[in-house]
């Protein structure tokens, strides 16, 4: 077991190397002058040269990777943005919540639509209820998630007025100035973003839900069962759910790591300051330490939620033993 | 249709455990009512082993879920007396959207008839009075549950014991199955035991509850040669111990020579011959019967080539109208189109039935060439 994590994380620091050189590589191969755009509009020749020089953009750029490298592991700092000079550590720290409350609560709810109508539909198949669960799960997988946040904001948030439009509250005591904050506030604009980003994964997992209990209700595990005079609720629960689940532990994971990296369209509709949002105005401020350090946290993030379903999935499927 | 036969088997004194009549199985599919089943008879007495031998979709497996309704979403019909029971049947599957089988006829365990079972009836006896073991060790197990975890479920669905008491009993049970280190074993997971490992735990499954009829799907047919015959071995030596009756289903009538004391030979959902094993082998009387026995191998006898039957076991979605053997068989006459064979008693032994139009004689004349031709006579003496 130990030796599995060691050599998990070893190939983690090459995985995360890669990933951020890439970014590096990739942004100094945009056609554009970060240090104009932080100069300013009016700026001579001589300012954004001088700005250049501030933000080490004369430099060759595997001497600012090799900075950038040194920065992280020794002070464990992403540096300071081209744009407002915060430091990026500030601002991803700011946004992690934020994407996360925005992910946790998401999953939560579309495991919630997606258990009870892919389990019901596979023990029911071509029953009213599993035609219109197609249904759904077509809208869904099809539905273009912005079309859907859009949608719900016009409907529910400013025809009826049921929620707020968009914006973000904090959970606990409310910044000075600011007009809300507190947990119902905070869970009242959330509800929008939840519905929004857990429709795509509530039905792609209502799918996949339905096709594992379909087939592992033909196992012949599951006829033993029977023959052994176990109950359906039993056989449901104990033989079909504890086999029929374990790949969608994997998935749930796995998506979930990548979803803390931003989501960008949700956080973009309903104007949370998430790292989607960082990320996006990261990109269109040509901001690189900003962008560095959304990459740097989703890269961890996937990382470590790999690991962690690795982990769970030899705790739960006696078959896997890491070694 | 002919009345329900009495079980063969030489007037033993007691009375059947399981005493199957007219049995009928069909399914609905997409193209039209498969009748899997179509009027099966025979009996099993405590005690007893009965051998169920045909090809690949011949019944044999249907014929035993049906009586334990395992099959898929069973519905219950109560026939008409006054017509056949075919049509009735058709016609409950064609205007029935919530079930995809249906049975009819009787299954009478103990006397009381399975098939009119309420399921909590069903759910009692399966596994506590009627056990089931099946072809393919590697897949009948659960995956994720421990052996120790899985037997101990069969005893706590059935018995008031503690969940300690269960795992003393999967124990014992794993003991008795030849599992060695079982202290240990009772806690390893099912991919950490062999093939036939595997079938000795589930054998072991079907016998904790310490049921008075074993049902055995093919068991030996995904094991390898050896082990079959252990596995074999050990059923017989448990049945003899615990008195427990044995429906041995199987493909191979090489199996069931040596085990089981009656011997039903299915084709194409209905009942060929049905006989004393010494009966069968020294006088079978139906030409599919004739076919098997050829294409039996054998180490103790010298033959050109093993025999094979023609041609391809008919559809059960439209079988051949007639006797259903007709179209592979090379004894057919006129009748045999027009007419569906019931079996009927053999002349001189009563305990030997057979559906086959052939006169008793020719039958018996056929029936001395088949069994010299292949020294069957020499390996009896």
């Amino acid at each position: 077991m130990l030796n599995y994590l060691i050599r998990r994380l070893l190939w983690a620091g090459v995985l995360f190397v890669g990933v951020t050189l890439i970014t590096y590589v990739l942004f100094f191969l945009l056609p554009a002058d970060p240090a104009r755009l932080a100069a300013g509009k009016s700026a001579t020749a001589e300012d954004v040269a001088r700005v250049s020089h501030q933000l080490g953009l004369d430099r060759p750029v595997h001497e600012q990777y090799a900075l950038f490298l040194k920065r992280l592991v020794v002070d464990h700092s992403l540096g300071r943005s081209y744009a407002n000079r915060r430091t990026v550590n500030e601002m991803v720290g700011q946004a992690i919540p934020v994407t996360a409350a925005l992910v946790l609560g998401g999953a939560i709810l579309w495991m919630l639509i997606a258990l009870p109508i892919g389990i019901l539909s596979a023990l029911r198949p071509r029953s009213l209820l599993d035609r219109g669960a197609m249904i759904f799960i077509l809208i869904g997988i099809s539905a273009p998630v912005v079309w859907i946040g859009l949608l719900l904001q016009y409907f529910v948030g400013f025809k009826w007025g049921l929620t707020p439009n968009a914006g973000y509250c904090d959970v606990f005591d409310p910044p000075a100035g600011s007009t809300c904050g507190g947990p119902s506030d905070w869970a009242s604009h959330m509800i929008l973003p939840w519905l929004t980003f857990a429709i795509l994964f509530a039905a792609s997992y209502a799918r996949m839900i339905r096709a594992n209990v379909l087939d592992t209700l033909g196992e012949d595990y599951v006829r033993t069962a029977r023959a052994k005079g176990a109950p359906e609720n039993v056989v449901i629960r104990r033989h079909v759910l504890r086999n029929a689940l374990l790949p969608v532990v994997t998935m749930l994971g796995l998506d979930i790591g990548v979803a803390l990296g931003g989501a960008i369209f949700t956080e973009a509709i309903f104007n949370l300051p998430g790292l989607g949002r960082l990320a996006l105005n990261s990109v269109l401020n040509l901001d690189l330490p900003t962008m560095q350090g959304v990459v740097v946290f989703a890269t961890l993030a996937i990382i470590l939620l790999n690991l962690v379903v690795d982990v769970v999935y030899a705790y739960i499927d006696p078959r896997i033993r890491l070694a | 249709m002919s009345g329900p036969v009495d079980a063969p088997g030489g007037g033993a004194p007691s009375e059947p455990l399981l005493d199957v009549r007219d049995l009928r199985t069909y399914f609905k599919t997409d193209d039209g009512t498969v009748k899997a089943v179509d009027g099966v008879s025979f009996a099993v007495r405590p005690g007893q082993t009965l051998g169920v031998v045909g090809e690949s979709g011949s019944g044999k497996s249907v014929t035993m879920m049906s009586i334990l309704s395992l099959n898929p979403k069973p519905g219950r019909l109560s026939l008409d007396a006054d017509t056949q029971p075919g049509p009735q049947m058709e016609a409950f599957l064609r205007g029935s959207k919530k079930h995809t089988s249906v049975s009819t006829g009787q299954a009478l365990f103990r006397g009381e008839n399975l098939l009119q079972a309420s399921q909590r009836r069903l759910r009692a006896l399966r596994g506590s009075e009627i056990s089931m073991i099946f072809q393919d060790p590697m897949t009948s197990l659960n995956p994720v549950l421990s052996i120790g975890n899985q037997l101990a479920e069969a005893v706590i669905l059935h018995r008031d014991v503690t969940r300690r008491e269960a795992r003393e009993l999967a124990i014992a049970g794993l003991q008795e199955v030849g599992i060695p280190r079982a202290e240990q074993r009772v806690d390893d997971y099912p991919h950490q035991f062999s093939g036939g490992m595997r079938q000795r735990v589930m054998i072991a499954m079907a016998l904790i509850n310490d049921p008075a009829l074993l049902i055995a799907d093919e068991p030996t047919t995904a094991l390898d040669v050896t082990t079959q015959a252990q596995i074999l071995d050990l059923i017989r030596e448990l049945q003899a111990e615990h008195g427990t009756a044995v429906i041995l289903i199987t493909h191979d009538l090489g199996v069931v020579a040596e085990t089981a004391d009656e011997i039903v030979v299915m084709y194409a959902a209905r009942i060929a011959e049905h006989a004393p094993v010494y009966s069968l082998f020294e006088q079978p009387l139906h030409p599919y019967t004739w076919g098997l026995l050829g294409s039996l191998p054998r180490l103790d006898v010298e033959l050109e080539r093993l025999t094979q039957i023609r041609g391809q076991p008919p559809s059960l979605l439209r079988p051949p109208a007639g006797c259903r053997f007709r179209p592979r068989c090379g004894y057919a006459f006129d009748r045999c189109r027009r007419e569906l064979p019931e079996a009927t008693r053999a002349g001189f032994d009563p305990d030997h039935l057979d559906a086959c139009f052939l006169a008793e004689d020719r039958k018996l004349e056929e029936s001395v060439r088949v069994v010299a031709e292949l020294g069957l006579d020499e390996a009896a003496a």
